[in-house]
């Protein structure tokens, strides 16, 4: 399963965002999206996911259409791992994950016991099936991120779109959520994540793009793209990529 | 098994207590009223009936199965009808504090009963005129948010029924600034404040299909409805065509809503205040919040539509009562800042 999109425009309306993107991510590949504050990562996910039309360009999700797909459909095929936020309602983490088997269900149906097995699965992939009972509302923002990852893996879908996945998630458990994503995309899974966090492209990324108003700055190898030129270009401050004894790289804001 | 699966059975089991209750409170409700009857009186009755054996004509079975029993089953339905209306309400529109009112069904049909009373139509057309004018308000809101494409459609969908309540009660104000201060005035306040005082066997059985109708989808659909309180964009992102299911929401509560303000006035406090301490007692998962809130909504209207026709002469309106009962227990529940608020 391919999600691609070519020359794409996207904004809200009366609003562009950005426009001229094309990217594309298939199966065992992680894209990292990079960018500033407010450069539209956001806007562009909710435009892949076919939750925003398009402006202009086209999105292509295993070679069809987006426009022409069910919501169900798409569920099938991509899982989305919003930005963390509190619900109205006191659900219990178990129901939140189990949420995630919608589109595997009829239209008519309850979740029955094969789909608790796949809720609980996601949950121990994460070590957090002790919060299986815990309020969903109660919990810190990063366990909150943690279940909503556990959530998207219940879905089962090819593949994964997550906006700052590991963004209120403490050292730990960003080498978990890191060392999943990986894990998944080495077992055939697409990953499209949004980051904040160069060093993470650097890691784990097969594919790193670099988005600034909008626009892809560069698009590549992180290798490639990770330059100091191209960091300090798009975040305004100067970057430098050094490699350590390792002979991983880092990169280093120069003060 | 899970933690969770064990909470489920228990709530499936305080649904059963709920039931259970329900069933002692409706006996109860028969046995009181100016004729005096035992509850071994009123079990009695019932099984001659229930085989068969009854005369039909004694004057315990003209009490029982012409005047209490239908006010009864009316009690019933209204409230559970009630409860349900505003358990969906909560979990379309994600917030606790909404009532089955808040797309203007129950100002809508406060218009259309009071035009039907201005008019002088009989007591049916009065109720079809209210349930029509509870459905036009609610169809007029849909009109004005699908109008305003674009914004968050539940913020427009509110404001709508705001305005749309507010012009409704405007038109209702004026029709009794001109109605007959000494025949249809009183008819008109004692119809806005609710009552199940004139109610009869043949309104109770009419109700009771239409309220059925609307209950079926949403029991069906319970799992999608439960998504859809995440929210739209990420209820989206997890298959549910929002827009299609919201719609279909809306559409059911708001016949409900309508089919039983139409044969007991507006009766406030029920949809508000019954779900959400059904949420207390068995958390926000639609599927036993539903049937929870219906009980709920079913006792209480029950226990407080008794008390209006037996603790004073004359009878005294639900829409004073539900308030009444309703609020000082509200707060109290709000005091206690338990689980099912956040």
């Amino acid at each position: 399963m391919k999600l691609e999109c070519r020359d794409l425009a996207f904004g809200y309306p009366g609003k562009r965002v950005g426009e001229h993107v094309s990217l594309a991510v298939g199966p065992g590949e992680v894209l990292c999206l990079l960018g500033p504050n407010g450069s539209g990562k956001t806007t562009l996910f909710r435009t892949l996911l076919g939750l925003l039309p398009a402006q202009g360009g086209e999105v292509f999700l295993g070679g069809d259409a987006m426009p022409g797909l069910a919501r169900q459909e798409i569920a099938r095929r991509i899982a989305y791992v919003p930005q963390g936020h509190v619900p109205p309602f006191p659900f219990a983490v178990e129901e939140v994950v189990l949420m995630g088997r919608t589109a595997r269900l009829g239209t008519f149906a309850q979740p029955g016991p094969a789909d608790r097995e796949a809720a609980l699965n996601a949950l121990d992939i994460l070590g957090i099936r002790d919060l299986a009972g815990a309020d969903y509302t109660r919990l810190s923002g990063g366990q909150r991120q943690l279940v909503l990852v556990a959530r998207a893996l219940a879905q089962e879908a090819p593949l994964l779109v997550m906006d700052e996945p590991t963004a209120s998630l403490d050292f730990s458990n960003q080498a978990v959520v890191l060392k999943e994503l990986v894990r998944l995309a080495d077992s055939g899974l697409g990953i499209v994540l949004s980051t904040h966090d160069p060093d993470h492209a650097l890691s784990m990324g097969t594919r790193v793009a670099l988005l600034k108003s909008g626009r892809l700055v560069a698009d590549g190898t992180p290798g490639d793209v990770l330059t100091g030129d191209h960091l300090s270009q798009v975040y305004g401050i100067p970057v430098g990529v050094e490699r350590l004894p390792s002979g991983r790289a880092v990169c280093v804001p120069r003060l | 098994m899970s933690t969770v699966a064990t909470g489920r059975a228990g709530k499936v089991g305080l649904t059963a207590v709920l039931a259970a209750v329900l069933v002692g409170l409706s006996l109860l409700a028969l046995t009181l009223g100016p004729y005096p009857m035992s509850a071994g009186d009123t079990v009695g009755v019932l099984w001659r009936r229930l085989t068969g054996a009854g005369a039909g004509d004694s004057v315990p079975e003209m009490v029982l199965f012409s005047i209490r029993l239908p006010r009864v089953v009316a009690a019933l339905l209204v409230g559970a009808a009630l409860g349900a209306a505003g358990a969906c309400y909560q979990t379309l529109f994600r917030n606790p504090l909404v009532s089955p009112d808040i797309l203007g069904v129950s100002a809508g049909a406060g218009l259309g009963a009071v035009l039907g009373i201005f008019l002088g139509l009989s007591v049916a057309g009065i109720q079809l005129a209210a349930f029509a004018g509870g459905l036009a308000a609610v169809t007029l809101v849909g009109f004005v948010a699908a109008a305003v494409r674009g914004r968050d459609t539940v913020l427009v969908l509110v404001l709508a029924g705001v305005v749309v309540g507010a012009l409704a009660g405007a038109a209702t104000s004026l029709l009794k600034v001109l109605a007959d201060p000494y025949d249809q005035l009183p008819a008109i306040t004692f119809w806005l404040l609710g009552s199940l005082s004139g109610v009869q066997t043949e309104d109770a059985a009419s109700t009771l299909p239409v309220v059925l109708v609307g209950l079926v989808p949403l029991v069906l659909l319970r799992w999608r409805i439960n998504v859809l309180s995440l929210g739209d964009e990420e209820a989206k992102s997890l298959g549910i065509e929002v827009g299609r299911l919201r719609l279909l929401v809306i559409g059911c509560a708001t016949l409900i809503t309508a089919a039983v303000v139409a044969i007991a006035g507006v009766v406030g406090w029920v949809g508000l205040v019954m779900p959400h301490i059904a949420r207390m007692l068995v958390g926000p998962g639609f599927g036993v919040l539903l049937p929870a809130s219906a009980l709920l909504g079913a006792g209480y209207l029950l226990l407080v539509d008794t008390l209006a026709r037996t603790i004073a002469a004359a009878e005294v309106p639900l829409g004073i009562l539900t308030a009444v009962v309703g609020a000082p227990f509200f707060l109290w529940l709000l005091a206690r800042g338990r689980r099912g608020w956040t």
